[in-house]
């Protein structure tokens, strides 16, 4: 193939390969043209979103490493710090649902090693079309299995996650994978590459032929069909091997045998020993034909831009090579020196000695022109609505349609494919919490993870709903007691060179900035994921936020279920309203605009709620979330198996709302505590707005707004709320991997 | 009482059954029979190497037990357990040096992989299939107490019922038909899963067994993570201090 027309096949612009020609100087080779077009793609280079995340608050007292490292990290006390990071693999996940989103996890897992942390949690935010469609059968089976297959295997506990059905992602679903790790902070280490003359170790798995292009051809594209010609882009994960890698980079920081350490994901060696040198400001050689090969022919750009799994790089001084290799062997991991440090500011690639390519480091890694979007907001609603439930179902109907909705309903099949509590830390496990709670008996304190972000609502409105998701992160983090330190986020999005998805990202990352901003919760770092659209259409706007914040003690975290006689108290300034609403969607009335609110207020309603769990002064918190507060007291009454009498008098008076709004409505700031009366009480007069609004009592869910009534048995509430896994499951028996 | 636990390539409980067997110590060296230890007896991230009379892990490579009191066959994988979960394990330098403990009548606990591996290893009887619907389970269960006469149930009630999670995918016990009886004449369930929690398919829902002379110990779910109060059960502390019960038991 000729390098001229060459480049487009490997996704590069016109444009753009002319500014490669001028900062080389010449045409590039095949394999600099190759490394520039990975490092210049969108997956690496983020050139249609830099400009815009540099709004975004990155700053805070417990911040210890911000956006630009492997994964960011803030100061828990104690001389311990964790590091945390969120990462797409989602078109690998929709060509090869199982290995696609294994490598997910175990790419974000590497990102937290190379920091010098031990992975202590994973998190996953999962989106896939309606689930009664084969392929959403295909991809639920696989994508839950790879995450199981690999966190399971590597004895790292999924905790935690979330999982959404709506139809835009039904060919273009999203994995995201969160990772939360521990570190002495002292003890944590850069990426940057140092010291002219100091060797560069490869070490882990085998080089081979997987994954190469993955991060430019698959992830910086939309899908199309024939896509699964793809599959060959997607790499192959090996839990095993990843086991060793982290014991041995845990005893090669131990010993201190490392200068820095990172890991290889996307466009592997271009990228790890590129943007090593590049933080470091220096040059370094690499020797292809040092590397240890899956495969003995592979021409010299394939081992630059393989993406095999389970590898990282190590920059180490010559007179401790020995022990790094002799670790190496004891951790049953294959290593060799491919490389060396230099002063030369240039990344040069030899292949026994001999040059083979020779790029400024400098071109490219900071090289790519980064472009500015051209956004214009649709004047109208642009994504399918589809009617379910007829706009005369009864209050009750309604309620049970809610529970059976597939993005509210019971994930326990999925999550009880994970292993929650590897690792001894797990005070509360996935799915009985809004947030999961890890002991860290380190500090003495505990911390909780929780990851969020609808995007059905964002497409409502990005700016709002992105706020929304953040301010159910912290909502989440406040009924298990805890409060925010830090920040991540996955922005999972269209194809930004559409005016329509433009217009959303910038909205939703200007909606994050303010956020945080309110919330003092900086954003440590992140992942941009674009080109999420087929023939079909983009996906939803889908920012995925996750949230890590501190407990002084689990006991603490409000996990109980509420008892007979206990009251029910409202708590927020929570307006419902059927706007982006589950029951919207249901009806197949969705559209345009969400309802404007104020953070200032919603922020005081979540102290109280974190101070209130903290004194252990209520039985149980949740916050209101998708199905509205009939949703919210469902899922406690069916999670105690006792029912509850409310009222919503109270918010019909102060709130200018239908019956059915105060009913089913949905929107930021509002939560249900359940304790003893006297205690609850406790919270009024506070300035947060608070009414009790019932008391649990018999077997019957029953909530009364004006002349609607939800009155139904708990455990027809249970079943409803339990019914996902069979229309999940129902003929997959054939479809295992 | 000395515990060794095991760490192959891939083990991935062996640092939760080190820090049980910790806190089962402690707390039993506390006076409680079954009490909760204070939590800085843990020990997860950083050093693993205590004191002689702290637990410590065994390299796969090593063959001198000498200073240890009982072992464990932590929960996880081996050697990425790609053929069959246990079936390169047994072929370790540490699993010959296991047998031979075992032989000289030393307590041996298998724990999940461990018991695979000690199946494998002919070291406990039956063998441990894929589950009856094939995935992978992870879920808080009870299991009834045996009647199996072992150093390590020396701490519980014959049908007792203890709350102990459940986390694997390859968990059904299998034995053929004389040897399944022979099991179940000879006393050798340790523990079974309560009425209607068999999570596996388990024959006779057993969860656990013992071998003949009732010192090796193997079961599926995992007692290393019920031992501590934020768990929500503290009653696999049980399986750890019994050998140490039994001990002082048969020395007073």
């Amino acid at each position: 193939m000729s390098e001229q027309s060459g480049h487009r096949a490997l996704g590069l612009t016109d444009h753009e390969f002319d500014l490669i020609c001028e900062k080389v100087g010449r045409e590039p080779n095949g394999v600099e043209l190759a490394m520039f077009s990975l490092l210049w793609s969108e997956h690496c280079a983020y050139k249609h979103s830099r400009k815009l995340l540099k709004n975004l608050p990155t700053e805070g007292p417990r911040v210890v490493m911000g956006p630009g490292e492997n994964a960011g990290a803030v100061d828990i006390g104690n001389g311990f710090s964790v590091a945390f990071k969120v990462e797409s693999h989602n078109h690998p996940s929709a060509v090869e649902p199982f290995q696609g989103a294994a490598t997910g996890v175990g790419g974000i897992l590497r990102d937290v090693i190379a920091l010098g942390a031990r992975p202590i949690a994973i998190l996953d935010s999962l989106r896939f079309g309606e689930p009664d469609t084969e392929r959403t059968h295909y991809l639920v089976d696989g994508v839950v299995r790879g995450i199981g297959h690999y966190g399971n295997s590597m004895g790292i506990p999924t905790v935690g996650g979330e999982i959404y059905f709506d139809p835009p992602y039904e060919q273009n679903p999203l994995v995201n994978a969160m990772c939360v790790g521990l570190a002495r902070t002292d003890e944590m280490v850069r990426a940057a590459a140092a010291g002219a003359g100091n060797k560069v170790v490869l070490f882990g798995s085998l080089t081979g032929r997987d994954g190469i292009g993955g991060a430019s051809v698959l992830a910086s594209a939309e899908l199309d069909e024939g896509d699964d010609a793809k599959r060959p882009t997607v790499q192959i994960g090996d839990p095993f091997e990843e086991s060793k890698l982290l014991e041995c980079c845990q005893e090669l920081l131990a010993e201190e045998l490392l200068v820095s350490l990172q890991d290889l994901g996307a466009a592997g060696l271009t990228s790890s020993a590129g943007e090593m040198a590049s933080a470091g400001g220096t040059g370094i050689d690499i020797d292809v034909g040092l590397v240890p090969l899956r495969e003995a022919d592979m021409e010299p750009f394939e081992i630059m831009v393989s993406e095999s799994q389970e590898r990282m790089l190590a920059v180490v001084e010559p007179s401790k090579v020995d022990e790094v290799l002799a670790l190496c062997t004891k951790w049953q991991t294959a290593s060799a020196v491919i490389g060396e440090v230099t002063d030369s500011g240039t990344f040069r690639i030899l292949k026994n000695g001999e040059t083979v390519g020779e790029i400024r480091v400098d071109d490219l890694v900071d090289g790519c022109p980064l472009y500015d979007l051209d956004p214009e907001e649709p004047a109208e609603w642009t994504y399918p609505n589809r009617e379910t439930l007829p706009v005369d179902a009864s209050a009750s109907d309604i309620a049970l349609a809610l529970l059976a909705a597939p993005s509210i309903a019971s994930k326990r099949w999925a999550f009880e494919q994970y292993d929650s509590i590897v690792g001894s830390r797990t005070a509360h496990r996935a799915g009985a919490a809004d947030a999961a709670v890890l002991n860290i008996p380190e500090s003495n304190r505990a911390i909780a993870v929780a990851i969020d972000g609808n995007g059905r609502r964002v497409a409502c409105d990005p700016f709002q709903g992105t706020i929304e998701a953040t301010l159910e992160c912290a909502a989440n983090l406040a009924v298990v007691g805890a409060e925010p330190l830090g920040v991540t986020n996955c922005l999972n999005f269209g194809n930004p060179e559409k005016p329509g998805v433009a217009w959303q990202l910038g909205r939703s990352i200007d909606g994050l900035a303010e956020a945080c901003r309110a919330l003092d919760a900086p954003v440590v770092g992140g992942n941009v994921s674009l080109y999420n659209e087929t023939p079909q259409g983009p996906i939803y706007p889908t920012p995925v936020v996750g949230m890590v914040g501190e407990l002084p003690d689990p006991a603490h975290a409000a996990g109980e279920n509420w008892r007979e006689g206990d009251s029910i108290a409202l708590v927020g300034p929570f307006d419902p309203s059927l706007a982006g609403s589950e029951l919207e969607k249901q009806r197949g009335q969705l559209g345009k605009g969400l309802p404007q609110i104020e953070i200032a207020p919603v922020r005081e309603a979540i102290e109280l709620v974190r101070e209130a769990v903290r004194s252990g002064r209520v039985r149980t918190a949740t916050d209101v979330s998708d199905g509205g507060i009939t949703t919210a007291l469902a899922e406690l009454a069916i999670g105690s198996g006792l029912g509850c009498d409310v009222h919503l008098t109270a918010v019909l008076a102060k709130r200018d709302c239908s019956a059915e709004d105060a009913l089913f409505g949905e929107g930021p700031g509002g939560f249900i505590l359940a304790g003893d009366e006297a205690e609850l009480e406790k919270l009024g007069g506070q300035g947060v707005e608070f009414e009790v609004i019932g008391e649990v009592r018999g077997n019957e869910l029953i909530v009364t707004a004006a002349d609607r009534r939800v009155e139904i048995l708990v455990e027809e509430a249970e079943a409803a709320f339990e019914s996902l896994e069979d229309r999940i499951e129902s003929d997959q028996a054939g479809l295992t991997h | 009482m000395k515990w060794g636990v095991l760490q192959f390539p891939g083990s991935c409980d062996e640092r939760d059954a080190l820090n049980a067997c910790q806190i089962a110590m402690t707390a039993l060296s506390f006076g409680g029979g079954s009490g909760e230890a204070p939590s800085s007896a843990r020990n997860v991230v950083g050093d693993l190497t205590g004191p002689a009379s702290l637990p410590r892990l065994v390299w796969h490579e090593e063959t001198d037990l000498s200073d240890l009191d009982g072992v464990v066959v932590p929960g996880g994988f081996s050697y990425g357990d790609y053929l069959r979960a246990g079936a390169i394990a047994r072929f370790s330098p540490a699993m010959t040096a296991v047998a031979e403990f075992a032989a000289a009548g030393g307590p041996v606990l298998g724990i999940c992989n461990g018991f695979q591996v000690l199946c494998e290893s002919g070291l406990l009887p039956g063998a441990l299939l894929t589950n009856e619907r094939t995935r992978f389970i992870c879920r808080q269960g009870d299991l009834i107490v045996g009647e199996a006469d072992s150093p390590f149930l020396s701490g519980y009630e014959a049908g007792q019922t203890i709350s102990i999670p459940f986390k694997h995918q390859s968990g059904r016990f299998f034995a053929p038909p004389d040897l399944l009886d022979q099991i179940e004449s000879n006393n050798q369930v340790a523990f079974r899963y309560a009425p209607g929690q068999n999570p596996n398919g388990s024959l006779n829902d057993i969860a656990g067994v013992t071998n003949e002379a009732g010192n090796v110990i193997g079961l599926m779910p995992h007692p290393e993570h019920a031992v501590e109060g934020f768990s929500g059960s503290t009653d696999g502390l049980g399986l750890f201090q019994g050998p140490a019960i039994a001990a002082a038991g048969a020395g007073s």
